[in-house]
């Protein structure tokens, strides 16, 4: 067990540092961050110097090496931009971004197991017909659009819910939280569903087929048999035994909604991590994009390892070195 | 009900009353922004908007009025000393800043050595300052490094610390991010402005209230201005539908007719001091290593005469644009008209142009447009390119964003490339001469991205960046500029559109051709 923890951990470092590697090839194709951080009068020598003192001209490898040893000490650097420390920015943005992926995580189970279960128990009505292809518009529709959607009804037709923001905050230590006042409760609304539609459908879909292959069982058909009534055996019985790769999926998946809350977090101006990502990438931040993509993909990374070292405590056959570890789909 | 119980209702309903009363009487400004500011410290990062945002808190020696002319605020006269280069600035008694602190000369020392140092990215907007001299708590000398007649252009956006806050707290400095160093301005605010600093949350919101013990008599009736950004437009239109935002200083061009239909909706549009503008490459070769024609003056005319600048107005700026023909807008000093005519749409002429120059046919170039610029540049460039085309050139259209372009274009590795010049900060004439169309050397040309030299132009330039009368000096701008359009150096083709947006909540905004919001002239 301990030398397959320690190949994990290993294997986890390697990966860290070749999306480290990766990052710093795609930055070169961003352009120039000094263009964006002088004004117009500076002189062309005032740029030259700026570019040498930021280490701009040093070769890629100097370059990847440096911030490699700088991020192993937690060093990420200031922010060309905001011209803050990058741990401090985006520890101050992580907190919007971590209720609203919670929120949008809690959303898409409340609402996707019952809808799972209604459209397997009843699979040949018209209601669960409706729900599949819904589930269909669910996952095609782009969340900016459902965004947008979700601002035209809520915020200026109906005039309900904020259109953008994240209310008033509250401070617990260095945690910011919007759950404690009404304004902020309102404002998470819409970016959460918002959020959720593509993971409501997901859920939704998963436990449909689970719930397809259970009520064929043995054990179901018994439980018939005998009379229990109908819901306690679909509701009680047969989910128990569904919800296993449902959670499994959903912890899998908070990573996917960390990454992909950006989208949404620039329709509705939430101040989180992936609103500073997309600025900084509009401005050729380079600490912050590099800080960014180190983050979430240890998010990735860390997820993967627990799933997989749990499943190996689960399974002993896992621990064997021939046979492959985990089932992580990252 | 008793009549204690009713006096108590009374009581009660008067006092909800009166304090809705007061809290409608607090005006509140909720600003909604396309971006946000990069930091609370106006050195820390070249950008105008942070600057314009920070002008109402922090003030220079000098301001812009409400007709964009130069008027005093933290000085209140000034005069030039005998030698010609050292100016003498008398400074406004009875200015404090936001802290209680007094305003005094070794304030405007300290600023003028943090803003020029070699770290700050805005010293080039200071870039005749050498050195400056208290002379006693309320003048000051401030030398140049020559006769130079636009300091008090550059000083309108040379925001002024106060000292003691900066010693106080280590940031005499600016923040110098190659030194990974963070700076107490960038989270705090101390000026002398209409407005104070109340809280900032960055990307979420900053609120600023008003300075109660301003030196100027207020004209404006804010209490409060909550400036949020919302990047997403569609966002940003959809909160000032539904009353959560009362102003944005960017309202898509798309969405104006929405806007205009929209009930308690008013849309301020105007024509922006930024004049589009297509360059020349005038090197030896394109960027393929084919021969240059471009360096033909004939063949820089043929592309002109191909452009329908009506066409490209109507269609693509959708009748939003002003069609220029002099490479500055007409508020600019050092404008004429007789700059302004516009050539006629001939592609006859533009052909026999080019046969003429000897252009073969079928000649390919590098057409370098950016993505994230000017006011739907990627639809004017693609329109300028099939025009192009029918007079049978084949320019390679490159559109991608602007911190990708730039690189190109200063490195030469592009050909014709297009260009916004608002002039700003300094509002005048001399700085697209010094900057665009000096030959590259120094300070001058650093947006000659052509690389041409024309030597009756530099001189001409040299002249005017010393002459101290300013009819004279801006004689030899026009000048300057008529060569430039005789030589089609630069293709002008349009000033662009800008819009605003309010909410009924606002009752006055006036609308700037910078389009810099000054809130302290609006009123609710």
């Amino acid at each position: 067990m301990l030398a397959f923890l320690i190949k994990r951990t290993a294997n986890a470092a390697l990966v860290m540092l070749a999306v480290a590697l990766l990052a710093f090839l795609i930055f070169r194709f961003f352009g120039d961050p000094v263009e964006m951080m002088v004004n117009e009068q500076a002189t062309q020598a005032d740029r030259a110097e700026l570019r040498e003192r930021l280490g701009l001209n040093d070769g890629f490898a100097t370059q990847y090496l440096r911030f490699v040893a700088h991020a192993a000490q937690g060093d990420f650097g200031i922010s060309y931009r905001n011209q803050q420390d990058v741990m401090t920015l985006i520890g101050e943005r992580f907190p919007a971004t971590f209720e609203l992926v919670l929120v949008a995580t809690v959303i898409s189970l409340v609402l996707g197991i019952p809808l799972g279960v209604i459209t397997a128990v009843y699979r040949r009505s018209k209601l669960a017909d409706a729900l599949q292809i819904g589930s269909i518009v669910g996952v095609s529709l782009p969340s900016f659009v459902t965004g947008i959607l979700l601002i035209l009804a809520f915020s200026v037709s109906l005039g309900w819910l904020p259109a953008f923001g994240r209310g008033e905050t509250v401070d617990i230590g260095w945690w910011s939280t919007g759950l404690l006042t009404p304004s902020g409760r309102a404002a998470l609304v819409l970016p959460a569903l918002s959020l959720s539609t593509f993971q409501v459908t997901l859920v939704m879909r998963l436990v449909r087929a689970e719930m397809l292959e259970t009520l064929r069982t043995d054990y179901v058909k018994f439980a018939r048999a005998r009379g229990v009534p109908a819901a306690r055996i679909h509701w009680r019985h047969a989910l128990r035994n569904c919800l296993m790769p449902v959670i499994t999926l959903t912890g899998m998946q908070i990573g996917n909604l960390i990454a992909f809350a950006l989208v949404t977090e620039t329709v509705f101006q939430w101040p989180g991590m992936g609103l500073l990502f997309i600025q900084a990438v509009t401005f050729v931040d380079i600490p912050v994009m590099a800080a960014y993509l180190m983050l979430v993909s240890f998010i990735f990374v860390l997820l993967n390892t627990c799933v997989d070292i749990t499943y190996a405590w689960v399974d002993p056959r896992l621990r064997d070195d021939t046979a492959k570890a985990g089932g992580g789909n990252g | 009900m008793t009549p204690k119980n009713l006096a108590l209702a009374s009581a009660l309903a008067l006092a909800t009353m009166l304090g809705g009363a007061a809290a409608q009487a607090e005006n509140v400004l909720k600003w909604g922004a396309n971006r946000d500011i990069g930091s609370l410290d106006p050195y820390s990062y070249g950008d105008s908007f942070t600057i314009n945002v920070l002008n109402h808190v922090y003030e220079g020696l000098v301001r812009y009025n409400r007709e964009l002319k130069i008027e005093p605020a933290l000085a209140t006269s000034w005069e030039i000393l005998e030698d010609g280069v050292t100016w003498r600035f008398h400074l406004r008694e009875g200015v404090t800043f936001h802290n209680g602190n007094p305003f005094t000369a070794d304030d405007v020392l300290a600023s003028l050595a943090r803003v020029s140092d070699p770290a700050s990215p805005l010293k080039g907007n200071l870039p005749a300052y050498v050195s400056a001299e208290v002379v006693d708590p309320l003048t000051i000398d401030i030398t140049l490094n020559g006769t130079y007649p636009l300091l008090l252009n550059d000083l309108t956006n040379i925001h002024i610390f106060d000292k003691e806050w900066l010693v106080e707290h280590g940031a005499e400095k600016p923040t110098d991010i190659g030194a990974g160093v963070e700076g107490y301005a960038t989270y705090n605010a101390n000026g002398t402005g209409p407005f104070m600093v109340e809280s900032r949350q960055p990307d979420a919101k900053t609120v600023f209230v008003k300075n109660p013990g301003w030196w100027d008599t207020p004209q404006h009736n804010i209490d409060r201005i909550e400036f949020t950004p919302v990047t997403s437009a569609a966002t940003r239109v959809a909160a000032l539908l539904s009353g959560e935002i009362d102003f944005t200083n960017d309202a898509p061009v798309q969405d104006l007719p929405r806007l205009e239909a929209a009930p308690g909706v008013n849309v301020l549009e105007g024509v922006d001091l930024r004049t589009v503008m297509i360059g020349f490459p005038f090197r030896e070769t394109l960027a393929s290593g084919a021969p240059n024609p471009f360096s033909d003056i004939r063949a820089r005319e043929a592309l002109y005469d191909a452009i329908d600048l009506e066409l490209i107005h109507a269609r693509v700026m959708r009748g939003k644009s002003r069609v220029a023909g002099a490479t500055v807008a007409p508020q600019i000093p050092g404008y004429a008209p007789e700059l302004d005519s516009v050539p006629a749409y001939d592609p006859e002429k533009a052909r026999a142009l080019l046969a003429e120059a000897g252009v073969p046919e079928g000649l390919e170039f590098q057409f370098n447009c950016v993505s994230d610029g000017l006011v739907n540049e990627e639809q004017f460039c693609q329109a300028i390119a099939a025009m192009w085309a029918r007079i049978g050139l084949k320019p390679q259209l490159d559109v991608a964003p602007r911190a990708v372009q730039t690189p190109k274009r200063t490195n030469g590795q592009t050909d014709i490339y297009t260009l916004g010049w608002a002039t700003l900060p300094m509002l005048d004439a001399y700085s697209p001469l010094l900057q665009i169309f000096h030959t590259k050397e120094g300070n001058a040309g650093v947006f000659n991205w052509g690389g041409w030299s024309f030597p009756e132009l530099d001189a001409l330039i040299d002249a005017a960046g010393s002459e101290l009368d300013t009819e004279k000096r801006l004689a030899m701008e026009t000048e300057a500029l008529a060569i430039v359009k005789r030589e089609f150096i630069m293709l002008p083709l349009h000033q662009q559109p800008m819009a605003w947006a309010t909410t009924d909540a606002v009752k006055q905004m006036p609308l700037f051709p910078d389009n810099k919001p000054r809130l302290w002239y609006a009123q609710m």
